[in-house]
């Protein structure tokens, strides 16, 4: 029967994926399993909006201002405390508080799409304002200098956990921020297939109607974008981790557009497709640096010009139906070739995208 | 005394440029519902026009007032034939495919002039108010505002055009049976409103640091601003322009330039979550 060879497919695929998670770093050379670290910590940056946008129904344009303030709470944190286990805590719950405040306001206020976009991106450029302008000694929390456009240097990184004296190597950071993706990754799936997940993809679809089966659609969106916040603010901590660094760019503009073209190239909808369009782009990106001719503003304009209009589905679910078009039974064996595009692949399908 | 008088002159530069720099965007959104995130990168363009022109010999006053808004005007009937009108109807495609846009104009001009910054003299001279010096730009600035606040009216108000414009706005199913093709309409609207776009990116470009980037921080508060307003385009804007304009250099004299910044941000969360559908829609309700 197609839906349990489904489930065994999916099976496969966790496996295979946390089987490549734990070959990489024997494979691979240093330097490329600590780009495939940023890649991963980004990736987790990508579902979380993927989660909220694509099954909640909210265009947030300021996913990093959860991915920022995760990212200096990690770091105020885990400088005071010198032990980074209750500071990645506090990176998901900070986060997490915030997004409660805000969505309180927000979608309580009944706001909606254009208004929506217009206070995401506010907040976040009141965040960069408000850090940015925080040089100087008198700006600190506890031990913390907050150290204004420059940043905060030395960030400690992650350890074993209650042992400070322990810190992880890279290899071993890899470990924790793939092995953090896959989780994210299977737990938004978990709770998509869960009756719970059904409702907030209800709620996408039409909130008169949800409303009338007797959900507050006002609730369920404040609960995505809370969850949607806390997983942002994870992605916060792992990309302090890997660079060991936190500044105000981390709340910038750019970034927050670049989340929207990592889920509008890998497909909205979709929880693979976002990881397959961030580490995409971001492996572009990285490979253009700073050269004069192609600079990555152009290349990044012009392919989110190129999905918006000709391929507007995205790439996973493009290549999905182009794959079920070639095989005409829905055998779940073509969902191996998505193996191909991303190390840390899961089946696609995902529920409640349909 | 004196600095009273400059504050309030510093007032009515921060309301005048927030009015130009939005008008554009307000009739495009008031018109179309389009929300264009590209509109920085037209102010950016319309300072460039400006700039290379000036700079290779054409007076000042025209580079700014002529070959600003017909060079963007141009650029922006181009982008709607080639992109905007595969998109209406469509308001978050048409938001990720002009920001797409937006990131393609800042590289194009970065690759053709470089990441440097650019500039012309500000023209007319200054004047002093007691210890305190200003300029007359600022009083041009002011002029301009009122001008085409005037323009603006006038055509929509007493002209055949506007009529088949406001007419398009309110329904366009409606004006298209009485005759009227609301794609050329919509077309000829996308262009008017790069080219006063433009204009204000002209007027801006003596009192401005010009690089690839600068649209940046006009499109945050441009889009504020014309959300906060609501659909009248004049009304809305006008209103919402003052208040913002008005709050951030309040904020600023008192505070610091940034946290006037965040104050205005702050005031315009408020005012979106009070009056979701814009000022004007609550005062100004089927005024242009």
């Amino acid at each position: 029967m197609p839906a349990r060879f489904r489930i065994v497919a999916q099976a496969i695929a966790v496996l295979l994926a946390m089987v490549a998670i734990a070959a990489i770093p024997a494979g691979i050379e240093l330097f490329t399993v600590m780009q495939l670290t940023l890649f991963a910590a980004m990736a987790v940056l990508a579902l979380s909006l993927a989660f909220i946008w694509g099954f909640g129904g909210i265009l947030s344009f300021g996913q990093t201002a959860f991915f920022g303030l995760g990212g200096y709470a990690y770091a105020v944190a885990a400088i005071n405390f010198q032990d980074s286990t209750p500071a990645i805590l506090l990176a998901i719950v900070v986060p997490a508080l915030f997004a409660a405040v805000l969505g309180y306001f927000v979608f309580f206020g009944r706001i909606s799409d254009v208004y929506l976009g217009v206070i995401t991106l506010t907040v976040t450029l009141i965040l960069f304002n408000c850090v940015n302008s925080t040089s100087g000694e008198e700006y600190h929390i506890g031990k913390a200098l907050l150290g204004g456009f420059n940043g905060m240097p030395s960030v400690p990184t992650f350890n074993m956990p209650f042992d400070p004296s322990q810190v992880l190597s890279p290899e071993q950071s890899w470990y924790i921020t793939a092995g953090a993706l896959l989780a994210v990754f299977l737990l938004l799936r978990l709770l998509l297939a869960l009756p719970a997940g059904r409702v907030i993809v209800a709620v996408r679809e039409n909130e008169v109607r949800a409303s009338l089966l007797g959900y507050d659609p006002r609730l369920i969106k404040c609960l995505t974008f809370i969850l949607g916040g806390a997983i942002a603010g994870l992605a916060g901590a792992l990309y302090v981790n890997w660079g060991a660094f936190v500044s105000p760019t981390i709340f910038s503009l750019s970034l927050s557009a670049e989340i929207i073209i990592w889920i509008t190239v890998g497909g909205l909808g979709t929880l693979l497709g976002p990881i397959v369009g961030c580490v995409l782009i971001e492996y572009i990106v990285a490979n253009i640096g700073s050269q004069q001719l192609l600079n990555s503003n152009l290349v990044l304009g012009a392919v989110l010009l190129v999905f918006v209009l000709l391929l507007p589905k995205g790439l996973v679910p493009t290549a999905r139906d182009l794959l079920l078009r070639l095989v005409p039974a829905p055998r779940p064996k073509v969902e191996r070739l998505d193996e191909t595009l991303s190390s840390q692949a899961a089946p696609p399908h995902p529920a409640g995208a349909e | 005394m004196a600095i009273y008088v400059i504050l309030a002159l510093d007032v009515l530069n921060g309301i005048a440029s927030l009015f130009l720099l939005c008008l554009g965007l307000a009739i495009i959104f008031g018109m179309m519902k389009i929300i264009n995130l590209a509109h920085g990168e037209f102010v950016m363009l319309g300072a460039y026009a400006t700039v290379i022109s000036a700079n290779a010999g054409v007076n000042i006053w025209i580079a700014m007032l002529v070959v600003a808004p017909l060079f963007v005007g141009l650029m922006g009937l181009v982008i709607e034939r080639c992109l905007i009108r595969f998109l209406y109807g469509r308001l978050v495609d048409s938001m990720l495919a002009t920001w797409g846009l937006s990131l393609l104009i800042i590289g194009i001009i970065t690759t053709i002039f470089g990441n440097t910054q650019q500039g012309v003299p500000t023209p007319l001279g200054g004047f002093s108010i007691g210890a305190y010096q200003s300029s007359y730009y600022t009083l041009f600035l002011a002029g301009m505002a009122l001008l085409m606040m005037a323009v603006v009216y006038g055509v929509m108000r007493y002209t055949r055009f506007g009529l088949i414009a406001r007419a398009t706005m309110q329904n366009p199913a409606m004006a298209a049976t009485l005759g009227v093709n609301p794609a050329r309409v919509y077309m000829s609207t996308f262009a008017v409103g790069a080219a006063v776009t433009g204009l204000a990116g002209g007027l801006l470009a003596p009192v401005s640091g010009i690089t690839p980037g600068m649209g940046g921080a006009y499109v945050a508060k441009a889009f504020m601003t014309v959300v906060g307003g609501g659909a009248a385009i004049l009304s809305g804007t006008m209103s919402a322009a003052s208040l913002f304009g008005a709050v951030n250099q309040l904020g600023a004299y008192f505070t610091t330039p940034v946290y006037g910044e965040v104050i205005v941000f702050t005031t315009a969360i408020v005012l979106i979550r009070l009056l979701p559908q814009g000022i004007s829609d609550r005062f100004f309700k089927g005024n242009l």
